[in-house]
């Protein structure tokens, strides 16, 4: 036969030995694990940094977040140590402050010269009782246009609009990183429990995330405020599951799919790992780049519908943006068009400005997550 | 490489794997594949095993049924434990304990060290998964063995190594890397499922050498799967041929190349490259690719691409009978003293 003749093995080149092999007695290594780890970490992060920061949209939305940021870490600030001390003036939900004016009381409309100053008795009776011309009346000014004393102004029950917009600018950022969390934790576990067993519980699991992508999820929030008082923490919880749930976790389980059929899945099965360890330190480090980037469109997500379904008055909340919104729209401030803009633009710009700046965060993340979007 | 009548290692009788080809939610599927389809060998200590054969025969099936990545339909197979000097029923390996126990004794290298690590852990958290799986040693201890281990395995100096990630090592040093995760817990077998077939032919005899040398070091018996005869030459004791789920023929390795018996076995052997540029390939007639191993016919699995097949070849698959020397052939046409009734009219085709 022919390989008697010609030796197949003499085809491959012989390599010169490689360095002795031996069982050395070891030496300590020089650093502690944690800190190599430490420092992989700040690499690795860096490195990131660097793709994120060429994005310039991104840097935007990250600087409207700092600057949110600084805004809900200020109020404190300003409440205990700045000029808003006064808390019966400067209270966002109890706060009351309006600059009086005098008016000049007159016998009959017709006779009003100045209407800044002077004001018939019929119309001056709604806050002088009993006055008769020639009286002088007082009459609280609320909303009032922003002053040095209020800068943004007061609502129409007199309370301070900076204040407020501050103030609520924390309850945002609680709202949405409960309701980033959550999504997170739910759409990561349910995916990735999904993907790995497959069978019967991986279809359970993505029908019940149809489903809840098929709810409608504004009226469903609408139904359960009228049946049970939904505050912050709550809603954000509920957004959470309900945004972690449907589309989320349908996308991490695609995802985590693609990490489940991968060698070292099997290669960390044969070293004796459970499936508990597989998905935890195997499958799950691999899906959350992906969540992390859910993570901020769900905080845009839970920000928003805060706002609206505060403008609607469904929530159990002392003071957020939406409820700033409600009270202009309920005290028929909202038809007035700009005249009173200082009620509307401040927390509509808010609302819009935060949600955008995670957004675009979100987004900018996403290029960093998925080398394809990448511009070369 | 070893004495001959060690210690059983691996035993493997009639194992069959079956795959079930889905017919919808509730229908219960009648048709399989037939990957593995009762084949039997055994490997003493210290010695190892070539499973050679094209793809889709089985061989990397029956290196998954071994370390119970998949489990097998039937037959038996047993590895030795040598913590208690007994042989383990890779069969009766059911609970997670069980397999977490069995995972002590038998690991498995893997064919593409690109796709085979994590990439988002680094090579100390890759070699030493399987001490903290077992939760065996403190920090230092799992940090000096993961040195050694890389020491071992001509990764030198270790220290580098260990907080870099996969994508940052070559090919060659991956596989190094992996043949020190799978030897970390001093297993007693190894299944090599073409450890070098990706990797350029430069760096392949070096981290075949250091299979062998590990091998004599550690006492490790390797399963060593590969399409590649000159590297089963080179790694393995005895060759067992693998065709669509059967084995074919079983011999040892000089045996086995110096007189093959089995037509399929003497047409791979005629695929060998040979560096002579004046040198006249003799044809071996086998027409078409691997056929299918879906419910296959009673008859002999190579009869559809064999070019000496008579009308016996239809009744049954052969059964693997030893012709001598230890040299097992599954062929009509192999009389029982070894020599080919078919002989002749090879020896003609072989000239033309």
């Amino acid at each position: 036969m022919v390989v008697e003749e010609k030796d197949p093995v003499d085809v491959l080149t012989e390599l010169p030995e490689g360095e002795g092999i031996t069982i050395g007695a070891g030496e300590q290594l020089p650093e502690s694990l944690w800190k190599v780890r430490l420092r992989l970490f700040w690499k690795s992060f860096k490195r990131n940094w660097t793709l994120f920061k060429e994005n310039k949209i991104g840097l935007a939305g990250l600087a409207v977040i700092a600057l949110f940021a600084l805004m809900a870490l200020s109020y404190p600030v300003m409440r205990s140590a700045g000029p808003w001390q006064n808390d019966a003036v400067y209270n966002p939900v109890i706060g009351y402050d309006a600059p009086r004016a005098e008016f000049e009381i007159v016998a009959t409309e017709a006779d009003v010269v100045d209407p800044t100053t002077q004001m018939d008795a019929n119309k001056a009776q709604l806050w002088c009782f009993r006055v008769v011309a020639g009286d002088t009346c007082v009459i609280p000014q609320q909303p009032a246009p922003p002053g040095s004393d209020h800068w943004l102004g007061t609502d129409p029950l007199g309370r301070d609009i900076a204040s407020q917009l501050a103030f609520s600018t924390r309850a945002a950022f609680l709202l949405g990183l409960i309701a980033a969390v959550v999504t997170v934790g739910v759409a990561t576990t349910i995916g990735s429990i999904a993907a790995f067993y497959g069978g019967w519980l991986d279809n359970f699991l993505m029908r019940v995330a149809d489903l809840v992508l098929l709810l409608p999820l504004i009226p469903i929030l609408i139904v359960m405020s009228g049946l049970w008082q939904i505050n912050l923490p709550i809603l954000g919880v509920l957004i959470g599951i309900l945004s972690g749930f449907g589309g989320t976790a349908i996308v991490l389980k695609s995802q985590a799919l693609s990490i489940k059929v991968k060698p070292f899945i099997d290669a960390a099965r044969v070293s004796g790992g459970s499936n508990w360890h597989l998905i935890s330190k195997h499958i799950i480090p691999n899906v959350l780049p992906l969540s992390f980037l859910y993570m901020m469109f769900t905080v845009t997500e839970a920000v928003s519908l805060e706002a609206t379904l505060s403008f609607f008055g469904l929530l159990n909340i002392d003071m957020s943006w939406g409820i700033m919104l409600n009270t202009a729209q309920s005290q028929g401030y909202l038809r007035s068009g700009l005249e009173f803009w200082w009620l509307l633009i401040p927390a509509g710009v808010a609302v819009t400005l935060l949600a955008a700046g995670f957004f675009f965060v979100g987004r900018a993340m996403d290029e960093v997550v998925n080398p394809r979007l990448r511009a070369r | 490489m070893s004495e001959q009548n060690g210690q059983t290692r691996v035993k493997v009788e009639n194992l069959q794997k079956l795959f079930p080809i889905s017919k919808g939610l509730f229908r219960k599927s009648t048709d399989f594949v037939y990957a593995v389809d009762g084949i039997s060998f055994e490997i003493k200590e210290g010695e190892s095993l070539g499973l050679v054969g094209e793809s889709g025969c089985g061989k990397t099936t029956t290196g998954r049924v071994l370390v119970k990545l998949e489990d097998a339909t039937g037959g038996q197979a047993f590895v030795h434990n040598s913590d208690r000097d007994e042989m383990i029923d890779v069969m009766d390996v059911e609970s997670p304990e069980d397999r977490k126990e069995f995972r002590k004794h038998v690991q498995m290298i893997f064919q593409d060290p690109y796709e085979s690590m994590n990439p988002r852990r680094t090579i100390y958290d890759i070699v030493a998964e399987p001490l903290k799986v077992h939760n065996l040693g403190t920090t230092e201890e799992k940090e000096q063995r993961v040195v050694d281990l890389l020491r071992l395995v001509g990764l030198t100096p270790p220290e580098p190594f260990l907080f870099r990630y996969p994508h940052e090592l070559s090919g060659g040093q991956r596989q190094r890397v992996a043949i020190a995760r799978a030897l970390v817990m001093e297993p007693t077998f190894v299944v090599a499922d073409e450890p070098t077939s990706m990797l350029d032919v430069s760096i392949r005899i070096s981290i075949m050498r250091l299979m062998l040398e590990l091998a004599e070091k550690l006492g490790v018996t390797y399963l060593y799967i590969t399409h590649d005869l000159a590297v089963a030459r080179y790694m393995c004791d005895k060759i067992a041929v693998m065709y669509l789920g059967k084995i074919v023929e079983m011999a040892p390795t000089e045996e086995l190349l110096s007189n093959p018996m089995h037509p399929y076995t003497r047409a791979l052997l005629s695929a060998v490259p040979v560096p002579d540029p004046s040198y006249q390939r003799p044809q071996v007639e086998i027409e078409g690719g691997v056929a299918r191993a879906i419910n296959p016919p009673d008859e002999c699995r190579f009869i559809e691409r064999c070019p000496f097949a008579v009308d016996e070849c239809k009744t049954a698959h052969p059964n693997l009978f030893d012709r001598g020397n230890d040299h097992l052939v599954a062929c009509y046409l192999v009389a029982p003293d070894g020599s080919w009734t078919g002989r002749e009219r090879a020896k003609l085709e072989l000239r033309s």
